[in-house]
């Protein structure tokens, strides 16, 4: 048997071997031998989206809810510059994205060419690594080892940029058994020597915290499950960045919700005055910090992570171990077993996190005459709970509601963009977490601004016959910003009202989907329900309060015992916010 | 060319502040460090490494760049850098996160490094400053590897003070201009750094 072929058909061949069976792209001239040899066979099921950014989004959305790798494969110049912004959102948020790149032959290299631009070089600094394959020699390897970059160590999105010329050349292909590549071999187990410290370190402690991140749910569901059994067998409170979402559940008696800027009361008063903090797999972002220099002042602090730069990156830790969550935490579990915390000292712990707990920092005032977005998320917690949910979210107001108000029990189950921020990313990831969960309710929880970023893809959905719900809460501004305007700019709303929309259910129909608006409090249940039984695409427009601001939040530039709570007046308000605050982000 | 200021200027500047709070890193307390980088000899290892380093706010006091080992595609990258000890530890980190970073050695941490620049000297003149000129690259060891009636060209090899010294002394003989390789180190004894 030859094993010699083209380099497009190497593309399929190494994909297939790769065990790829969804690929998101958008042809153009510099894939068309890709396009012709995926044609050819039927064991990858290609997915056309709108839009390269859509493409990028639905392979994030694919790779975290289900732990593999998503792809994507895309034509040069436009084709690369579109998926950018996805390449760019992967990085931040460590999910593996393997990206494939049409490029002119190489001949016309640097020649500014027709749809050339320096792919290589232009994503140099959005993903964890990139190829320009120059010989057909080479790409087997190339391919084979893009995977293994994207999926080890800190996970991350690789380019492979293949020139059309090395996708006519033929060459002889080889499998990807003993890929593994020359330098890159991330270290998973942690020095034992550190886990014994860290074990003391614990057992010492009068106020612990467990402070978790992206990373636990990175390292698989084992290190979800280790996490459980760790924080059951030593009693610490327990609390999640965004990204973390799911890793513990929300139902858990350890459970203090999110932290961070518009975390819980008790969840960033605890991290506030803890002795001890465990950070696992997060990486003590500004969203999470706060004010750095009033960051946990009193505490030690032990970091896990897998990547050696997130460690002392924005805070000093007193205890940095490298390693795989997984592996770092079945240590720790090993090393903890048999042990006891201080019990007299954590009682007391707990009693001052439950006077915390007692402010009740999510409530928000109902309303019978408008529906009010936090309860639109809550509603649509209860009528899904029960059922097979996965949660994708756009970016601002209605992903920070859905993150306090929609509770997560398992891990993967929440997709939303944290450290880039993109809106858009929503719709096109529900897209991809369709794909990979055909039988399961998936859910795109948007706003009304978001969703109009990548509202191309809902005809990708209809292809498709993807059944996604596109759940808006629709108030008419883009909901943070205005937030923003009104606590620090004097309720100066330059730009954040958008004053043509379109009619949601109409768009919803002019895409081949199903459309539905509620806006009565009263028969909100009834709308989602039968969102819910809808067997296709549902766009849901849920007409909510305009004016309801996202809270608890930490005001930039404040520490986490600054917070301002729901029910807070004008002048308190006032206090919280100064003008040093108002220059960050 | 300003070298011998530049440096000294950096050294007494307040750090970049790292985030917004600068407090949060205490004093100004800036180090410069070389370090020692050995990578794969690939197309765009170089940009990788600079781009590391302008994309994360990093300074660059010299930069030297070659194989080092022909049939493993090996290069070394020498980079003088300077900052807060906390953000020299972070570009060790962040080099070392490279796929193609096979070894990051910090040779100031460790200690007990050999440093040495090559530079070459133009300087012009007649008469006396001519005759001087000769007399000071002699007490330097410098080579004359270019001369004119009215010029020299010295090449020069040391530590960077001391073609740092050499240059201030051309100064005002009658320098011209400079070239110069950035640092390029190794550690001391037998273990390979």
């Amino acid at each position: 048997m030859t094993n010699l072929m083209t380099g497009a058909e190497m593309v399929v061949r190494a994909l297939q071997d790769q065990g790829v069976t969804t690929l998101f792209g958008y042809p153009g001239g510099a894939v068309l031998p890709i396009y012709d040899a995926l044609f050819h066979q039927d064991r990858i099921q290609h997915v056309l989206v709108r839009h390269e950014q859509g493409a990028a989004h639905a392979a994030e959305g694919f790779a975290r809810s289900s732990g593999k790798a998503g792809v994507i494969l895309v034509t040069s110049g436009p084709g690369a510059t579109n998926a950018i912004t996805g390449l760019t959102d992967a990085l931040m948020d460590s999910i593996p994205v393997v990206c494939i790149t049409g490029q002119v032959p190489t001949h016309l290299i640097g020649s500014d060419a027709f749809q050339e631009c320096d792919t290589v070089g232009i994503t140099r600094h959005c993903t964890k690594h990139n190829y320009l394959v120059r010989q057909i020699e080479d790409l087997p390897r190339i391919l084979h080892e893009a995977f293994y970059v994207a999926q080890h160590g800190r996970p991350g999105p690789v380019v492979v940029d293949i020139p059309k010329d090395v996708q006519f050349a033929v060459g002889a292909y080889a499998g990807p058994q003993n890929i593994e590549h020359k330098t890159y071999r991330p270290r998973l187990d942690a020095d034992p020597a550190l886990i014994a410290r860290a074990v003391k370190m614990m057992a010492a402690a009068k106020r612990p915290i467990f402070y978790t991140g992206g990373g636990i749910i990175n390292a698989g569901p084992e290190a979800s499950r280790l996490l459980r059994e760790l924080a059951e067998l030593t009693g610490f409170p327990l609390t999640s960045t965004l990204m973390g979402l799911g890793a513990y559940p929300a139902s858990g008696k350890l459970w203090l919700g999110m932290l961070g800027m518009h975390g819980t009361y008790e969840a960033n008063n605890a991290m506030h005055d803890c002795d001890l903090m465990i950070a696992i797999g997060a990486r003590f972002d500004d969203r999470i910090t706060g004010r750095l220099d009033a960051f946990s002042p009193g505490s030690k602090k032990i970091h896990i992570d897998i990547d050696p730069s997130s460690i002392n990156k924005n805070v000093k830790v007193d205890l940095g171990i490298v390693g795989d969550c997984a592996h770092v935490l079945r240590q720790l579990t090993e090393a903890w077993r048999g042990r006891s915390a201080d019990q007299e000292a954590l009682a007391k712990w707990w009693s001052q996190i439950d006077k915390w707990r007692a402010r009740n920092s999510l409530s928000f005032k109902n309303s019978s005459q408008v529906i009010k977005p936090q309860h639109a998320i809550k509603r649509l917690y209860e009528l899904t709970k029960s059922r097979d949910t996965y949660i994708t979210t756009e970016v601002g107001q209605h992903q920070m509601w859905a993150a306090q108000h929609y509770h997560f029990e398992e891990p993967n189950r929440l997709m939303t963009s944290g450290g880039l921020g993109t809106m858009g990313y929503g719709l096109p990831a529900a897209i991809g977490v369709q794909l990979a969960h055909r039988g399961s309710l998936v859910i795109d929880i948007a706003g009304e601004a978001s969703i109009l970023m990548c509202i191309q893809e809902l005809s990708t959905a209809a292809q498709y016959r993807l059944p996604v719900k596109v759940f808006i809460l629709n108030n008419e501004y883009m909901g943070m910003v205005r937030q923003w305007q009104e606590l620090l700019h004097d309720g100066r709303y330059s730009e954040s009202y958008t004053a043509a929309l379109p009619d949601f259910v109409k768009l919803a129909e002019a895409f081949g989907a199903r459309g539905i608006r509620c806006s009565d409090p009263a028969s909100l249940d009834a709308a989602i329900m039968e969102m819910i039984d809808t067997p296709e695409t549902v766009v849901f427009d849920c007409v909510v309060d305009q004016t309801e601001n996202c809270l608890p939040m930490i005001p930039s530039g404040k520490a986490h015992n600054e917070m301002i709570l729901p029910g807070a007046d004008e002048e308190e308000i006032e206090q919280a916010i100064d003008a040093a605050g108002r220059v960050l982000v | 060319m300003r070298r011998a200021e530049f440096w000294c200027s950096r050294m007494n500047a307040p750090a970049a502040p790292l985030s917004p709070y600068s407090s949060a890193h205490g004093k100004s307390n800036i180090e410069v460090h070389t370090l020692s980088v050995l990578v794969d000899n690939e197309p765009g290892v170089l940009a990788r490494v600079v781009g590391l380093f302008s994309g994360r706010g990093y300074n660059i006091e010299s930069l030297t760049v070659a194989e080092v080992a022909h049939a493993e595609h090996l290069s070394r990258i020498t980079i003088v850098t300077s900052g807060p000890p906390e953000a020299i530890e972070q570009i060790s980190h962040q080099l070392e996160r490279l796929v193609p970073v096979h070894k990051v050695t910090d040779l100031t941490l460790r200690g007990n490094a050999v440093e040495r620049e090559l530079a070459m000297i133009k300087v012009a003149g007649t008469g006396q400053n001519r005759d001087e000129a000769l007399r000071l690259a002699e007490a330097f060891r410098a080579r004359v590897i270019d001369a004119s009636i009215e010029s020299f060209v010295f090449e020069l090899t040391g530590a960077v003070g001391k073609i740092d010294q050499f240059i201030e002394l051309m100064r005002p003989i009658g320098l011209v201009e400079v070239s110069r390789t950035g640092v390029a180190a190794m550690s001391r004894g037998p273990d390979p750094t």
